[in-house]
C-alpha cells in the first residue's frame, strides 16, 4: 500500500445504462488535504461510497489503508471520519444520545475532545436533533466525524448550503486536521476557492472521467493564459501545441496552455508570432477549460 | 497582522503571503524582531493548508526577511546584512523593470512615472527612517 491511504486502480461503475464512473484511477497520499472537485453529478459522492466501502468495485479496485473496505468494513470504517453531503441524523434523539451511540462504533472514541468540540461549537448537548438548525446539525455531525481522531477524513460536499460561519468552522476543522500530525483529508467540493486554499492534491473528475490529478501547486504552475499577435488575420484559431482552449479575432489570440513554458516562445516563433500578454490561471479558470475541451 | 487572501486572482496563496507580509515590513507595521504567528496559527486564521504558509515562511526566509529561531517561532529579520539587501535589490529591480514595460505599453514617460511613484499613497503611510 506504500503511502498512499486511497488506491484506486480503474475503477467503472455502472448504475443501470447510466455509467458513473468510467475508469477511475485515483491515489490519495498519506498527510495532507485531497481535494476532490466537479460539477454536480460528476461522480464524487459515488466514488467516495467506494472508499467507505457502501458500493462495490464491479470493475477495477480500491483499497483504503491497505484493504478492501467491502470486505473488511469494520477495520476501515473505524480509521475513517465521514461526513455524508446530506448530513442525515436521527432526528428524535438528543444530541448527547447521538454521541453516545455513535461513540460504541469507534474505539479510539475521545471523550474529551467531544466536551471541547460541543463548546468550540456552541452545541447543547440536551437538544433533539430535530429541533437545530441546518447550520447546527452539521456541527453536529462533523463533531461525530473528528471525535474518534480518525486518520482519514472524508467530507462529502462539506460547506454546501451553510452560512459563511459554519462554513468556516469546517473549514478550520480540515486545516486543524492536517496540522495535527499528519491526518489526511479528503473533501469532495464544487467551491473552487476553498479547494484552492486547502487542498494539497486535487482531482478534477468530470462525467465520472478523472481529466486531472497532480498537486494544487504543479496544477497551477502547468497553465499559463497567453496572448499571442500574429502577423496576419486568422479567422479561426492558429493551432497551437499544449493549447487546451483558445479564443480570440483577427491578429490576436489567447490560448490556454499547459506545459513549459519555454516551449512555447519556440512554438509561437514558428508561427510568426509575438506573445504579448500572459498570465496565471486560478484553479476556477483551470477547471473550465478543462471541462470545455472534454 | 492583517493579511487578506484573494482565491481566484490567479497568484498563487503563498505569494500572496509573502507579498503581504512584505508590504507590512515595508510599511513598517511589522517591526524587525517581531515575532509572526505559527503556520498553525495563521493556516488556522486564513483558513489556507498549513504546507502553503511553511511554504510562504521558508521563502521568506531564504529572502532574508524573516529568520527563525531555534525553538522558538519565525520573526522579522533585522534587515543590516549586505547580502539580504543585495537579494532586495534584485527583488525591488525585477519589480522596477516591471512597473516601467506597464508604463511604457501604456504610454507613459519615465518623468510621468517617476512623479506617479513620489505621489503614491503608501508614502504617507510610511514612517521616516530617522
Amino acid at each position: 500500500m506504500g503511502d498512499y491511504i486511497v488506491d484506486i486502480k480503474n475503477l467503472s461503475r455502472n448504475f443501470g445504462s447510466n455509467q458513473v464512473l468510467k475508469d477511475v484511477t485515483l491515489r490519495v497520499p498519506r498527510g495532507g488535504v485531497f481535494g476532490l472537485i466537479g460539477s454536480n453529478g460528476a461522480g464524487k459522492t459515488t466514488l467516495i461510497k467506494h472508499i467507505l466501502g457502501s458500493h462495490y468495485a464491479q470493475t477495477g479496485s480500491v483499497n483504503v489503508f491497505g484493504m478492501d473496505p467491502v470486505r473488511e468494513p469494520v477495520k476501515v470504517l473505524g480509521r475513517i471520519g465521514y461526513m455524508s453531503e446530506n448530513r442525515d441524523t436521527p432526528g428524535w434523539m438528543r444530541v448527547q444520545e447521538l454521541i453516545d451511540f455513535t461513540s460504541t462504533f469507534y474505539p479510539s472514541w475521545d471523550s474529551g475532545y467531544v466536551k471541547e468540540l460541543l463548546e468550540l461549537f456552541e452545541l447543547d448537548s440536551k437538544q433533539r436533533i430535530r429541533n437545530l438548525s441546518r447550520g447546527q446539525t452539521a456541527r453536529v455531525c462533523l463533531l461525530l466525524a473528528l471525535a474518534h481522531r480518525p486518520e482519514l477524513l472524508v467530507l462529502d460536499e462539506p460547506s454546501s448550503g451553510l452560512d459563511p460561519v459554519i462554513r468556516r468552522d469546517i473549514l478550520a476543522a480540515i486545516v486543524r486536521t492536517t496540522a495535527d500530525d499528519g491526518r489526511t483529508v479528503l473533501f469532495s467540493s464544487h467551491l473552487l476557492d476553498e479547494v484552492e486554499r486547502l487542498a494539497d492534491r486535487i482531482a478534477i473528475l468530470h462525467q465520472g472521467r478523472v481529466l486531472l490529478e497532480d498537486s494544487l501547486e504543479s496544477i497551477l504552475d502547468s497553465f499559463h493564459r497567453i496572448t499571442l499577435r500574429f502577423d496576419q488575420s486568422y479567422s479561426v484559431a492558429p493551432s497551437f501545441d499544449g493549447a487546451i482552449d483558445s479564443r480570440g479575432l483577427g491578429y490576436e489570440w489567447t490560448y490556454v496552455v499547459r506545459g513549459d513554458r519555454n516551449r512555447f516562445d519556440q512554438t509561437a516563433e514558428r508561427l510568426h508570432a509575438e506573445i504579448v500578454g500572459e498570465s496565471p490561471l486560478s484553479l476556477d479558470d483551470i477547471f473550465v477549460s478543462n471541462i470545455h475541451r472534454s | 497582522m492583517q493579511i487578506h487572501i484573494q482565491s481566484q486572482s490567479g497568484v498563487p496563496i503563498y505569494q500572496q503571503v509573502m507579498q503581504q507580509i512584505k508590504y507590512l515590513v515595508a510599511s513598517g507595521r511589522l517591526k524587525p524582531g517581531e515575532e509572526l504567528p505559527s503556520i498553525r496559527v495563521l493556516a488556522e486564521q486564513l483558513l489556507v493548508n498549513p504546507n502553503t504558509i511553511a511554504r510562504a515562511y521558508r521563502e521568506l526566509e531564504t529572502a532574508g526577511v524573516v529568520e527563525k529561531r531555534r525553538t522558538s517561532g519565525t520573526y522579522i529579520a533585522d534587515i543590516g546584512s549586505p547580502l539580504a539587501r543585495k537579494e532586495r535589490l534584485k527583488l525591488l529591480k525585477q519589480q522596477i523593470d516591471g512597473l516601467l514595460v506597464e508604463a511604457f505599453q501604456m504610454g507613459f514617460e519615465l518623468d510621468e512615472v517617476l512623479k506617479l511613484v513620489q505621489q503614491s499613497d503608501i508614502l504617507s503611510e510610511t514612517p521616516k527612517k530617522g
